[in-house]
């Protein structure tokens, strides 16, 4: 890569080209690596890019670059960044913007627009994006002049942070790209947010949940996405480690407290383990922790924890008391409100509550499945587990979604934040590979693993490309069961087992990662697993595996929609299925 | 239940459409939405009707609170307000058939700001029950109601309520003018009433 020239000084007011600003205004924001697709509305941006000592990776689909962006950020912590022309290139990123909206990830989508002249017009690949993306973004902002892009991309990335992170779109007309003005990067610095109102954790109500929290018998701390984006992973574990408060996961919030610590139960809700939501079922106090209460996690709310009392520490004021009627609500910073909490609660001993969960998994138990014999069919749950001891749980896995992300979930142990990345909210199919990129150059040290399934493979396949032309060294885990699994698993246990239109068909995958030069491997037995896996890890560059796993295996325990948490399906006990839930050997 | 918001927002393009979204994403149906300048520049004020359900105040209050561009929501359905419509009802009449109308004006304060051959005007500023039973006494009578145009209502608390955010924030407030004292005029005690639901 040649050498490019260091930022102008940003210091003292430079004229330059509203293109050159928006580069100069990223690069004081501490951008080195966006994401995108050049076009003929943002051809100016392109052409200052050049000046500019920031990394553009090339996407085949601008949806990916929405979902790079957005793997970026969840990887880092740090603002993803994705950029696209006007029309059919916004409105590509649209699913990736909501994907990133409903999970709370702080990414700047910045379109190119039709000259400001045209707008309104239905000029040649005009679309209005700001109209598009007002309901799935934080905020928008249309911008038609050079003097107004630094700061409105300033206070886009401040948006994009600040409280509930989430994405915000800036739309840049070509005429506004191509004049000039004044740039000073330090004057462009946005106003501090408006003072919320709503925000609030009074005295009184701290008080009162620090009498809850010490007067429960059975208390149950449930760990959101929220943890890793205040930063409260500390401040979460010396709670449940002072008065033994086992832990549940949302989905999002795995990694927020180890998998393998004594007091993490694992996840909850429709696809959590039997002891996680029986143990939320006979709880007297649920601590609520950066979490919303979302449907997948509260199965029917009429009989939801009913004997629980139920404090809420939530930074969005809209989330209280939404989906579950709490008894407290702590509104504000989760890190800030704990440190407040933590010198009221002194250190217990023992607890007999712990002891009772533990009981509780005997009968649904012990899920790890190394010793379990496979009867020659190979399990994705078998591979998920194979690749969790091979990574020794250290890599950064990103998934698809359905079922292999439930799976992963279940049998892989993250002791680490930010090392599971998946669209939890939206549910997007097809997120997995190009936040995989995302994530691997956010963090290029970190072994970063895609598993996804064959249908959501396929739905983005076409970015192996991009990994080539980036030189990533990603490792690829597709499992491939020739089904839409997730849905077929609906359709055998609520439409009485008739298919529609989910047998799937896929090309040699094998053949495509070879096509794009990229070496793969296929295994349908469970001795190979780990010897393709050791392989991927140790070739130095893209890896592909083309897992051939069990067709109409399911994944259990599952809640039904309008079942209650502790009404699950279990995975049937004749004998055939080696992934029994009892400790029994088959 | 009927919930009334004052919301004070930016002075921008498409705000108004933003805060709509807002209640149509909630499926929530806005009766009415008043939109005009506050005692701030740069800063709109809006009174928002909407039929919601009794609990969903708090929610929407905070919904509302996302949008980057509103500054600060007050849900003043629990205050003492002073609530006000106006509206315009043009009436079908002719020089022979003005006079009862003219009667029903007097009865309700309200004035004839058109008069044309064929046709008056009138407006009339109340509380919705006040204006709702103008139109349904002319509705009963002889002349034909042309057209109304309403504004919606317009809320503002009583006493020396002011928003607090704004002050937090310093945008322009207005010149410094020493504080009138309260002072409620016979009409006003006529159709005031505390609860914006109230008839009168």
């Amino acid at each position: 890569m040649t050498e490019k020239p260091a930022i102008p000084a940003a210091s003292q007011p430079t004229r330059l080209t509203g293109a050159e600003i928006v580069w100069a205004t990223l690069a004081g924001e501490g951008v080195r690596t966006v994401f995108g697709y050049p076009g003929g509305a943002i051809l100016p941006v392109y052409d200052a890019l050049r000046k500019y000592p920031i990394r553009h990776v090339l996407v085949r689909h601008e949806q990916s670059a929405a979902h790079m962006a957005d793997g970026y950020a969840r990887a880092s912590g740090r603002v993803g960044v994705a950029v696209a022309t006007s029309g059919p290139g916004a409105t590509n990123l649209v699913t990736g913007i909501a994907t990133a909206m409903l999970d709370s990830v702080p990414m700047v989508c910045i379109t190119g627009q039709i000259s400001s002249k045209l707008l309104g017009t239905d000029a040649f690949q005009e679309v209005d994006i700001t109209g598009i993306t007002l309901p799935i973004t934080k905020h928008n902002y249309i911008v038609t002049r050079p003097q107004d892009i630094a700061p409105v991309l300033r206070e886009a990335f401040l948006i994009a942070r600040s409280g509930r992170p989430g994405p915000v779109l800036v739309d840049i007309t070509k005429d506004a790209q191509q004049a000039s003005a004044d740039f000073d990067f330090e004057a462009a610095a946005p106003s501090p947010h408006r003072p919320h109102p709503m925000l609030s954790a009074e005295h009184d109500a701290i008080s009162e949940s620090i009498a809850l929290i010490l007067g429960a018998k059975r208390p149950i701390i449930l760990a959101g996405h929220g943890i890793l984006e205040s930063g409260a992973m500390d401040q979460i574990r010396t709670l449940a480690e002072r008065l033994h408060i086992p832990v549940a996961s949302t989905l999002l919030g795995i990694g927020a407290f180890p998998a393998s610590h004594d007091l993490s139960l694992g996840m909850m809700g429709m696809h959590g383990e039997a002891w996680v939501n029986q143990a939320i079922q006979q709880s007297d106090l649920l601590i609520a922790c950066g979490m919303r209460f979302d449907d997948r996690v509260t199965g029917v709310l009429a009989s939801y924890a009913p004997n629980a009392k139920k404090i809420h520490i939530e930074i969005d004021p809209s989330e209280v008391n939404k989906n579950v009627k709490v008894d407290i609500a702590l509104v504000g910073d989760l890190r800030e409100i704990l440190e407040t909490i933590l010198p009221h609660i002194a250190p217990r001993k023992d607890s007999a509550w712990v002891r009772a969960v533990n009981a509780m998994k005997g009968d649904a138990a012990v899920r790890d499945i190394k010793n379990l014999p496979d009867l020659g069919h190979l399990y994705a749950a078998h591979v998920i587990h194979d690749l969790w001891r091979a990574t020794d749980g250290n890599a950064i896995v990103v998934t698809d979604v359905g079922q292999h992300q439930m799976w992963e979930a279940q049998y892989y142990k993250h002791d680490s934040p930010r090392t599971l990345i998946t669209s939890g909210g939206l549910g997007t199919m097809g997120y997995a590979l190009p936040a995989a990129i995302g994530a691997k150059l956010a963090c290029p040290e970190k072994e970063v693993w895609v598993i996804a399934g064959d249908g959501g493979f396929q739905m983005t396949s076409a970015e192996l490309s991009t990994i080539v032309q980036e030189h990533l060294d990603i490792n690829i885990a597709v499992m491939n069961n020739g089904f839409l699994g997730m849905v077929r698993q609906w359709q055998e246990f609520i439409y009485e087992g008739k298919y529609s239109c989910v047998k799937i068909l896929s090309p040699d995958f094998v053949k495509l990662a070879d096509a794009h030069g990229i070496a793969g491997a296929s295994v349908s037995k469970r001795a190979d697993v780990l010897p393709a896996v050791e392989t991927a890890r140790n070739s130095g560059a893209a890896f592909l595996i083309n897992f051939m796993v069990e067709k109409e295996d399911a994944v259990y325990p599952m809640i039904a929609p309008g079942s209650a948490l502790d009404e699950m399906i279990r995975r049937p006990s004749n004998g055939h299925n080696p992934l029994l839930e009892t400790s029994e050997e088959p | 239940m009927l919930h009334t918001f004052v919301a004070l927002v930016e002075d921008k393009p498409g705000v108004l459409t933003r805060v709509a979204s807002l209640f149509r994403r909630l499926n929530i149906n806005i009766i009415s939405l008043t939109v005009g300048h506050s005692e701030r520049s740069d800063v709109s004020r809006m009174t928002i009707v909407a039929e919601a359900p009794a609990g969903a105040g708090h929610r929407i209050k905070a919904s509302l609170f996302k949008l980057e561009n509103v500054l600060d929501v007050d849900d003043v359905g629990q205050f003492s307000c002073v609530v006000r419509e106006l509206a315009l009802i043009k009436v079908a009449a002719t020089q022979q058939s003005r006079a009862p109308i003219f009667q029903l004006a007097e009865v309700y304060r309200a004035r004839i700001v058109d008069l044309a051959p064929e046709s008056l005007m009138l407006e009339i500023t109340g509380v919705a029950a006040k204006i709702e039973g103008l139109i349904q006494v002319l509705s009963e009578g002889d002349n034909p109601i042309l057209e109304v145009s309403r504004t919606g209502r317009m809320v503002m608390r009583r006493g020396q309520h002011t928003s607090r955010v704004l002050e937090a924030m310093r945008v322009s407030s207005p010149e410094e003018e020493p504080i009138i004292p309260v002072t409620i005029s016979e009409g006003d005690l006529e159709v005031f009433s505390g609860d914006p639901n109230h008839p009168l």
